[in-house]
């Protein structure tokens, strides 16, 4: 059965090592692995969506309405853009950082006050954490994507060994143990 | 050993693995990776040209002197090189060459949607067209031997998600291949008498491909668990998604080579099966040609010719159950992308707004001067059109336009085909105003060098156009250089240059504030004792910068320092040094 993962968040967030990681991992246990996401003018600043599908044998890279097992949100308001790609039994891990879009800082538009809490209200299985200052006890503000990789690996099947080793070999060597202090914080927390 | 990697990645290999020696290429999404990964490796040669033809034409020239060669592009920019294009497919080849040509279905990052298989039919040139990243690596290795087993160019087709979606592949061992060179002037000098000799030669190639692809593994029939109901004929990442709808139980006719399409391949297929449907994102390639044969298809009919598909596109047009969604009451912003903190284009496209000024505008990240709330673009067309559609602009306006009208065009897409229009202005003495907005990299793609940069793909010191001593040599007397950061200074110039009776050139440079040998400055932050409110600053579009209970605020994690809102405050609220709490 092929498994889903959406990573989403603002460009530039660092969404393509956690792919990367993911990605690593996967390959290393012997799955079938497509990872898609779309580069060039939606990085400079807009919503970034990466794909991870993982399975005995993968065919789309896309993953499409109800189809999600996981969505990892870098940001609030992204968890809710993509809450239509989420199974009927899938969980929305979030970092609940604010960051504004272009519309809401020239007052077009505004930011929905308790996004989070309506998610929960519709029965969503949402896991909100403040990955940002976890991210900062790690030693960095750019270690967020790694505590929210630390929370996904908590709801997987697999030694977190298995995770500490794939961060050895995506991240350079200077930064391993940042990223797996990082990596400790959002699995602990 | 097997890796993960993009479609693009795969198709470096693949060169590579093929025997590749020469790659020459202009940077565009979603293109670019296949050249920059080739870059990586030691024994080859690899260059970013100024654009798209000369790119071509540098592969022609080394496959010429019997060296398999590449060039890639966006589908935009094999409009660019299509001169050579529709004459390499009379002169054939020397040694291999394989171009590869990325559509982008969506226009995640694109000004139209146009379908390339359009120009392997009407060069007569033979497309090949992966689904995934293994098929990405294969096909291009396979793509040489097509080429010198057939004296033809090849093309490599892909598209968005096969491009930029990462897939398992199993890597293989180089082959190098050298040909002699021998002067063949029937062959490789396309005077009208040679041309009449060679145009049957295409005819007869085609001919040939055609029995190629009636028994090519590239095209391949899957014949599924028996239901025989209906068929369907498809290919690249389509291919994908109607396995991912209905796995092994329908018939498949999967089409890896896309042109010439094959005959009887296609005619005993549907013969196989009930109806025959035609997947196929954008036009009706496949479909007009099974209609051509003589073989009933649905296609266009059923499927869109707008955008990209996926799993949901085909679930729904076989009326495949809905999959239950969560929906919420909120509305969500969206989020456009926008240009960077600290961008320098932010500073001459406020001084341009605040001016009222008509910006007849070129492609890169300052497209994005468009968007709110500077809205400071009036067109975009295509690469280089912002010069050439200025000096037109102000040929119709005359002196309505000519002390209002500006275009802006960056330091690489200038080099591209901003200098021809320049030329032009200068030879045709049009009084326009033209703006180079020198960030000293190809920002848009992700930071490629370029002509002016002096450097080259690798890094190392390259030849490097001075655009000051290039303006002046083509006749333009005037050439002023401002730097983006200062308000003041962009706005005097530019009223200057407005006013004069000539043409003259605005150099507005600062290197992009992402390139890594930028240092940010400390950020700024807002007094919120001298913070009236006033939301002046809001108006420059920096992502920097919200307001919150009733004053200003700087984000600090994303703030560089530029120091642009501080000139644009009436109450000197911007203060450089955040005050310590004691």
């Amino acid at each position: 059965m092929t498994k889903n993962i959406m990573i989403v968040g603002v460009g530039g967030q660092g969404s393509l090592l956690a792919s990367k990681l993911l990605g690593r991992l996967l390959v290393d246990e012997g799955y079938d692995v497509k990872v898609s996401e779309v580069h060039g003018m939606s990085q400079r600043g807009g919503s970034v969506v990466t794909y991870v599908r993982f399975g005995e044998k993968v065919y789309s890279p896309v993953i499409e309405n109800g189809e999600a097992d996981f969505i990892v949100s870098f940001e609030k308001i992204e968890a809710a853009r993509y809450v239509e790609n989420l199974k009927k039994d899938g969980t929305i891990i979030v970092n609940t950082q604010q960051i504004d879009p272009m519309p809401v800082i020239i007052g077009a538009a505004t930011y929905p006050e308790d996004i989070i809490g309506e998610m929960k209200n519709k029965g969503i299985h949402v896991d909100d954490i403040d990955a940002l200052a976890l991210a900062n006890e790690a030693g960095s503000s750019k270690a967020c994507n790694i505590v929210l990789m630390g929370r996904l690996a908590k709801y997987f099947d697999m030694p977190k060994e298995k995770w500490l080793t794939a961060i050895e070999k995506c991240v350079k060597p200077q930064f391993v143990e940042i990223n797996k202090k990082a990596f400790d914080l959002g699995y602990n927390c | 050993m097997k890796d993960l990697l993009i479609g693009n990645a795969a198709v470096a290999r693949g060169l590579y693995e093929g025997g590749c020696a020469v790659i020459s290429s202009y940077p565009g999404t979603p293109s670019t990776e296949i050249t920059e990964f080739f870059a990586k490796y030691n024994d080859v040669y690899c260059e970013w040209a100024p654009n798209e033809k000369v790119a071509m034409e540098a592969a022609f020239g080394s496959a010429l002197r019997g060296k398999r060669s590449a060039c890639c592009m966006k589908h935009v920019g094999l409009n660019v090189a299509a001169d050579p294009l529709f004459t390499m497919s009379y002169t054939g080849v020397n040694a291999g060459i394989v171009i590869c040509v990325a559509d982008d279905p969506g226009m995640h990052s694109s000004q139209n949607e146009q379908d390339s298989r359009h120009y392997a039919i009407a060069a007569k040139i033979p497309m090949l067209e992966p689904s995934d990243s293994q098929e990405a690596l294969d096909y291009a290795k396979l793509a040489y031997e097509i080429s010198e087993q057939f004296d033809t160019p090849v093309f490599l087709k892909m598209c968005t998600r096969v491009a930029h979606s990462q897939s398992i592949v199993e890597l293989g061992e180089r082959t190098e291949i050298t040909k002699d060179y021998t002067k063949n002037p029937q062959k490789y000098i396309m005077t009208p008498g040679n041309a009449l000799k060679r145009h049957p030669f295409v005819e007869q190639r085609t001919e040939k491909l055609i029995k190629y692809a009636e028994t090519s593994p590239l095209n391949r029939v899957e014949d599924g668990d028996g239901n025989r109901d209906f068929g369907i004929i498809t290919s690249s990442t389509s291919y994908q998604y109607v396995k991912e709808a209905f796995g092994d139980s329908v018939a498949v006719l999967k089409l890896g080579m896309i042109n010439p399409l094959p005959v009887k391949l296609i005619k005993d297929f549907a013969a196989k099966v009930g109806k025959v449907y035609v997947i196929e994102e954008l036009d009706p390639i496949v479909e007009t040609h099974c209609k051509n044969i003589g073989v009933e298809v649905i296609g266009k009919d059923k499927f869109s010719i707008l955008g990209e598909f996926s799993q949901k596109s085909i679930e729904q047009a076989f009326e495949m159950a809905d999959k239950t969604v969560f929906n919420l009451d909120t509305e969500i912003p969206v989020r456009p992308p926008m240009m960077c903190s600290g961008c320098p284009h932010r500073g001459m496209y406020y001084v341009l707004a605040k001016n009222k000024i008509t910006v007849l505008g070129d492609i890169g990240c300052y497209t994005l001067g468009a968007a709110p709330p500077l809205n400071a673009l009036d067109m975009t067309l295509c690469m280089g059109a912002s010069v050439s559609g200025l000096h037109g602009y102000n040929k119709a306006g005359g002196d309505q336009t000519e002390n209002n009208t500006v275009c802006v065009i960056g330091d690489s897409t200038f080099m591209h085909s901003g200098v021809t229009g320049l030329i032009n202005i200068a030879y045709n003495q049009s009084n326009s105003t033209v703006i180079i907005l020198d960030n000293s990299i190809t920002g848009m793609t992700g930071h490629q060098q370029n002509p002016t940069t002096g450097y080259s793909i690798k890094g190392d010191p390259a030849g490097k156009v001075n655009l000051e001593d290039l303006c002046h040599s083509i006749g333009i007397n005037s050439v002023r250089v401002v730097d983006p950061y200062n308000l003041e200074e962009c706005e005097t110039v530019l009223k200057e240059e407005l006013a004069k009776n000539e043409p003259s050139v605005i150099i507005s440079r600062r290197p992009c504030v992402l390139l890594k040998y930028v240092k940010p400055k400390k950020p700024l932050y807002v007094d919120p004792e001298k913070c009236r409110g006033c939301k002046k600053c809001m108006k420059f579009g920096c992502p920097s910068i919200s307001f919150r209970d009733g004053h200003a605020v700087v984000d600090t994690t994303l703030c560089v320092g530029c120091g642009v809102c501080a000139q644009l405050c009436p109450f000197d609220a911007f203060e450089s040094e955040v005050p310590s709490n004691d």
